[in-house]
């Protein structure tokens, strides 16, 4: 069981580092957490394809790189296929064992990439999808996404006008392709994060993981609150952390001690800001049914 | 071996031949049957490569550009729509420098709808850094899919081999098939050098870039397309010294005392080739020229074909709105360079748009009228079309 004042013991995250100090991300950047935990639980070897986003410009810029893997810069809309072929290429070539990873933001996973990244799902390619979701595209200056949470101010949804349609549920999207394995994580929990990445490298097919990424500039929060505030979107079962095994065995792998009422996370973020109780309540009521959906498949692998 | 094949199956035989490793696949008309011949040649054990059934044509130039990264050949095939919608992607490979090589079939954009030859498609792609090949028979199909690997190869950027819709993707004619051995001494296993994405040497690819290197970057593409002329040029000798069938990037038939030189691409440069003899039975002084490379494009070759010619006729199957026949936008820049005492007068012309036959009277039309007139009229002449 889990609440927000755990304190985790480290000894189980590897030593080893694959990304190096030196990158250009911002003060509290989730993304830049993820990734450097995510590599830690892939171990090598691994190449890595990320398309537009943040991550294109996080490595550093030419000739410098803080990345210790292979990495090529994709277009927006071409990871699915773009670790395809990379992963085609590896098998014709006898390396089969390089774990190709796609790593894409919201924009590139729930708008712009999901043709390709459907595609890739449905030939239930050898490679792993990683979308790290900051719920906007952050990269251009907060713009609204697919993956935006409803009544979220963003640069194209002011707040006299919000977004007025809630968030796609890109898991059940995803799952509906009968992939191998999916998964939920977050940098808030690393070692619930590195374990789920371990296990997605034993796996063949496709694997989707799914990362909320918080991001202080586009939350409108101090950069500082990053992982607490990723911490209450699980606590508060905005964000619960889950595995999900054949499209069939669904398992909550973090359970909070106790649900956080979803307005502490709201009220910690800028972009909620003009919110009112009336609107949180809704919040509330939408995030509980979803979870009640959620629940009935946890309990049935539980109880199976 | 001597085999009945469509221009299509000529495509398939060579990127078979050229042992490419991986194939994305997409249909699309009149594309669609040298991916379906690639299909049965996986499915048969003929060819060794991996075959992706991707969603979209984005998808699979997006494909094979992983699949370079990941250090081997790789080939797709497209058409029209298809082309444009890789458009972007298509500068990516360049920018990437990556030797993919696709076959295009040409057909007309839509609206409205057209299935049939038209060269718009490829002549989009222009600018993009990818090499255009067009090919006039089947033959020339099937030799210049392996010749385009090895010029991608050696120069690392994308190639495009270009046939006619229907005239060759659906034409049967005779084609001599290579040996695969032989094919292989003239095209190795593809060799990625350092550019690919290796665990043990871990490189990323394709980092932001600001204003203090992007020219720079940019600046090595053109250098090596620049390069690519020789390399073409050499790549044809080498082929024709193994294999007995020589190509040029340029090449002249009847042109040299010609009092009009037509110039042609693609099948039209077949049919250029007989109404010229029958406008030489006729007495008429009419000569052709058939332009192979649009990029690189050969300059230097055009201008000394057409230097001091009277009369230069362009037949351009596509066309620039607002602009005019882009051909004969290339080959009119190439001739500024001659001495105005050098130069020949040029006329531009429309012709074949979505698949309109361009026949000998086509040819003959535009020689009658190029022969008669004293100077160009200021806009391409578009042939034959109603109400005008």
């Amino acid at each position: 069981m889990y609440s927000l004042n755990q304190r985790f013991d480290n000894r189980d995250i590897p030593e080893e580092e694959y990304m190096t100090p030196g990158h250009v991300a911002c003060a509290g950047c989730g993304a830049a957490l993820s990734m450097r935990l995510a590599l830690k639980g892939l171990g090598m070897p691994t190449a890595l394809v990320i398309p537009a986003s943040c991550w294109t410009v996080i490595p550093g810029l030419w000739p410098m790189t803080s990345m210790k893997v292979p990495l090529f810069h994709t277009a927006f809309e071409a990871t699915g296929a773009t670790i395809s072929g990379l992963k085609a290429a590896y098998r014709k070539r006898g390396m089969d064992n390089i774990c190709v990873v796609g790593w894409a933001g919201d924009g590139g996973t729930f708008d712009i990439g999901i043709q390709a990244l459907s595609a890739a799902a449905e030939r239930n390619e050898d490679v792993i999808y990683v979308c790290y979701d900051n719920e906007a595209y952050m990269n251009t200056g907060i713009q609204r996404s697919g993956g935006t949470p409803i009544g979220a101010w963003t640069s194209t949804t002011p707040a006299k006008n919000p977004k007025a349609v809630p968030k796609k549920d890109i898991e059940e999207i995803m799952l509906a392709h009968r992939i191998p394995y999916l998964a939920t994580a977050t940098a808030a929990y690393p070692g619930d994060l590195i374990a789920k990445f371990k296990k997605a490298r034993t796996i063949k097919g496709m694997r989707f993981i799914h990362l909320l990424s918080a991001c202080p500039a586009g939350w409108k929060m101090p950069e500082n609150l990053s992982v607490e505030v990723m911490r209450l979107a699980v606590l508060s079962n905005i964000f619960p952390l889950y595995e999900v095994e054949n499209s069939e065995i669904y398992r909550q792998t973090i359970i909070p001690e106790e649900i956080v009422p979803v307005e502490r996370y709201v009220r910690l973020q800028g972009r909620f800001r003009h919110l009112s109780d009336h609107d949180i309540a809704r919040y509330q009521e939408m995030i509980d049914q979803r979870f009640e959906r959620l629940k009935e498949r946890f309990d049935k692998t539980a109880n199976a | 071996m001597k085999k009945v094949l469509t221009g299509n199956q000529a495509v398939a035989y060579g990127a078979m031949l050229s042992d490419v490793k991986v194939v994305a696949a997409y249909p699309i008309t009149p594309q669609t049957t040298i991916i379906e011949t690639l299909a049965d040649m996986q499915a048969e054990g003929i060819g060794d490569f991996d075959y992706i059934r991707v969603e979209s044509e984005h998808s699979a130039l997006s494909v094979c550009i992983g699949a370079s990264m990941g250090g081997v050949r790789a080939f797709t095939a497209t058409s029209g729509q298809g082309l444009f919608l890789m458009h972007e992607m298509l500068h990516y490979a360049t920018g990437a420098r990556v030797p993919v090589v696709l076959a295009n079939v040409n057909r007309a954009p839509a609206l409205p709808w057209n299935i049939w030859s038209d060269q718009t498609d490829s002549i989009s792609q222009r600018d993009t850094g990818c090499i255009q090949l067009y090919c006039e028979g089947n033959q020339e199909v099937l030799d210049t899919t392996i010749m385009a690997f090895k010029i991608a190869e050696t120069v690392r950027l994308p190639a495009m081999v270009i046939l006619d819709a229907f005239w060759l993707s659906h034409t049967s004619e005779p084609v001599d098939i290579p040996e695969k051995e032989a094919v292989q001494k003239f095209l190795p296993s593809f060799d990625p050098g350092d550019m690919w994405l290796d665990p043990e040497n871990p490189r990323t690819f394709g980092s932001v870039s600001m204003s203090d290197v992007y020219m720079e970057f940019r600046w090595l593409i053109q250098r090596d397309m620049e390069r690519a002329k020789g390399v073409i040029s050499e790549t044809h000798t080498e082929f024709g010294n193994l294999f007995g069938r020589n190509y040029h990037q340029v090449e002249g038939y009847l042109t040299d005392d010609a009092e009009v030189v037509i110039v042609c691409s693609g099948t039209v440069a077949s049919t250029g080739r007989v109404a010229v003899e029958v406008l030489r039975s006729e007495g008429k002084k009419a000569g052709m020229l058939k332009v192979k490379t649009l990029r690189p494009f050969p300059s230097d070759e055009v201008k000394n074909a057409l230097r001091d010619k009277e009369k230069v006729a362009v037949i351009d199957r596509n066309f620039s709105p607002g602009a005019q026949g882009v051909w004969a936008q290339e080959i009119r820049s190439a001739l500024y360079e001659l001495a105005d005492s050098e130069r020949p007068l040029l006329y531009g012309y429309i012709a074949g748009l979505g698949g309109r036959d361009i026949n000998i009277g086509t040819i003959r039309d535009i020689y009658e009228r190029t022969s008669q007139s004293e100077t160009p009229e200021d806009a391409d002449i578009w042939v034959g079309v109603k109400y005008v």
